[in-house]
């Protein structure tokens, strides 16, 4: 299997892809199996960084770029800040199992995903593991260029609809967020906590 | 042609000709000096801001250790040195330690894109002043600044303790937002010079100064911002809230002593220079100034302006320090959100304007700023109708 993942790339790349796997890996598990959530989105960081050392490898160093910024930079950033916020960083015990038969279907979903990735990795001869076989980021131009000239000409419609999709999203995170006047928020499960309770207990949670 | 081949030949000439014995010398060189000057210069800078502040509060300042107290900032790292590790005792162990790197390698690292000189020649080789030439060049800028808030984040929320992690989620909002208006300003740049290389930025810059160095070419505002945003991603004062004394006793560093607190104040002052370096690199030309062609003096005399140039920034950012109050936190976010990131869109929109044509960016100036008044107006009446009934984000309440 090693033998097909690796034939045609050269000892540097093999070396590249075998560290940023390994990296990538033991990220994934480690995401898994954190007890705590702050080192679960840590592992989840250098899982992401991996990613970033592959797309490199595969000289979309733009797209490497991109991947850091947003994700490692902003997304898991406001993952922790959450976490921080609402005080959910305690350990937690994950011996009991939150969704009802979710560890056997989850098991099950996966070896089927593992199974699809390696019998579509045998039947085509574009899983290989060198670098840019033919991708649109490939020749001469930067990569920024060839990122621009896609999204702008071929795959305009999907680029637009997409941004629409972002501004609905973040136009209903406001609403979310603007809480209605006070006699009003009695729909919700739990009573409005106010935010300084809220942070206060954040901080106690850690000095008992 | 493999990736990481391709990925050392972009750039720097001295992998032209591939790489042997004498380009590995000189690129461990490179990556040596980078490092001790960075070092020295932090050394000089704590020693600079510490003696200009207190002449500007008509004291004396360090004048023991050394000439003029030049060393005052050595013994201090001999003492920090020598002092009692603590380790909190709700601290989460593992981030606790490694939250002072993730501040200072960033410092580090965003230090190598930085083109410090021209093109010089050893020998029979030439090379770029400057430590890596990545593809993404100037992005690295950004990826690196989003790292380093994890330093600060993890440091507040690993020491276990409220003050600092009222300081680390201070922190962690403040670099998120401003960090935006930072990007903005450098998609500017990268815009007008047609590429990401820092190289390539200095170089488009280069002749006819100062009138084609980007702060005039892109009009100013860009400037100013990414001067604003980068001082409060640095967690400068009058930005400081991440270790407002008053309020939060050392802020996220609170818990951390000896050889890891030296490794945070190492990163904010190296994050400083660095800074410093970065804003002339994009838009002072970095090292452009009138300078001999070729020779030894044709090598030195640009480092020199890069140097005076780099020189401005530092002494201003202790100006700020020992002039400016601290921000309140509401203002600080509305400045960011409300001010800054508008204005670097609208900016933006105007240079793509006058990319296309000298009208086009004159007719999208002339609509932004009708659209701007329109939308002052309007807020000015849904506030007066509103009055009171709609808060803040709750989030960032607590902490006025």
């Amino acid at each position: 299997m090693t033998a097909v993942l690796l034939a045609a790339a050269t000892k540097v790349d093999a070396g590249v892809f075998v560290a940023a796997a390994a990296i990538i890996l033991s990220g994934a598990i480690g995401v898994v199996i954190s007890r705590n959530p702050v080192h679960a989105a840590l592992c989840l960081v250098l899982t992401l960084f991996g990613v970033a050392i592959l797309f490199v490898a595969q000289e979309a160093h733009f797209l490497a770029a991109v991947q850091v910024i947003v994700y490692a930079g902003a997304i898991v950033v406001l993952f922790l800040f959450v976490i921080m916020l609402i005080g959910v960083d305690r350990s937690e015990d994950i011996r009991q199992e939150p969704l009802r038969g979710q560890r056997p279907i989850a098991v099950l979903l996966g070896i089927i995903a593992l199974a699809e990735i390696l019998l579509l990795s045998r039947g085509t001869d574009w899983a290989t593991g060198a670098p840019s076989l033919g991708g649109p980021a490939d020749g001469d131009l930067p990569n920024v260029e060839k990122l621009a000239e896609s999204i702008f000409t071929r795959y305009l419609f999907a680029f637009e609809i997409t941004s629409v999709l972002l501004v609905i999203a973040v136009v209903g995170a406001v609403t979310l967020v603007r809480k209605p006047p006070p006699e009003e928020t009695a729909d919700d499960d739990e009573p409005p906590v106010a935010p300084v309770t809220a942070v206060a207990a954040t901080a106690e949670g850690n000095t008992p | 042609m493999s990736a990481a081949q391709t990925l050392l030949l972009a750039g720097d000439p001295v992998f032209a000709d591939g790489v042997d014995g004498a380009v590995l010398l000189i690129v461990a060189v490179k990556v040596l000096v980078a490092f001790a000057v960075l070092m020295v210069s932090v050394l000089f800078m704590v020693w600079f801001e510490r003696k200009l502040v207190s002449d500007m509060q008509a004291r004396i300042g360090p004048n023991r250790a050394g000439p003029w107290g030049l060393l005052q900032t050595l013994a201090d790292g001999i003492k920090l040195f020598f002092k009692e590790d603590l380790l909190p005792d709700q601290a989460d162990r593992r981030v606790f330690r490694l939250a002072p790197y993730l501040s200072l390698v960033p410092a580090f690292l965003t230090f190598a894109i930085v083109p410090v000189g021209g093109v010089i020649h050893i020998g029979e080789r030439s090379t770029l002043l400057q430590v890596a030439d990545p593809p993404v060049g100037i992005l690295f800028l950004l990826a690196m600044s989003s790292v380093a808030v994890y330093g600060v984040m993890l440091a507040g929320w690993a020491s276990g303790s409220k003050y600092p992690l009222l300081g680390s989620v201070r922190a962690s909002a403040q670099m998120v937002s401003y960090e935006a208006a930072l990007g903005l300003s450098v998609a500017a740049v990268v815009l007008v010079s047609g590429s990401l290389l820092t190289s390539e930025i200095v170089a488009e810059q280069s002749g006819g100064l100062p009138f084609k160095w980007n702060m005039f070419r892109l009009g100013f505002v860009p400037f100013a911002i990414f001067c604003l945003a980068a001082t409060a991603e640095l967690n400068r004062p009058p930005f400081d809230l991440v270790e407002a004394e008053q309020e939060l006793v050392g802020g996220f560093h609170t818990e951390y002593s000896s050889l890891r607190f030296a490794l945070f104040f190492l990163a904010e002052f190296m994050s400083t220079v660095v800074m410093s370096a970065i804003i002339v690199t994009l838009f002072l030309g970095g090292p452009a100034g009138p300078a001999p062609d070729g020779g030894i003096l044709g090598a030195i005399v640009p480092i020199g302006w890069f140097l005076a140039k780099m020189f401005v920034f530092l002494f201003t950012y202790v100006w700020l320090r020992a002039t400016l109050p601290r921000f309140r936190y509401d203002q600080l976010m509305d400045l960011g959100w409300k001010r800054l990131i508008p204005l670097s869109l609208f900016w933006l929109l105007v240079l793509a304007g006058m990319r296309v044509d000298r009208k086009y960016g004159f007719a999208v100036f002339a609509g932004g700023a009708l659209l701007g008044l329109l939308l002052i107006r309007a807020l000015q009446i849904g506030r007066a109708t509103t009055e009171g009934e709609v808060g803040h984000a709750p989030a960032f309440e607590e902490t006025r």
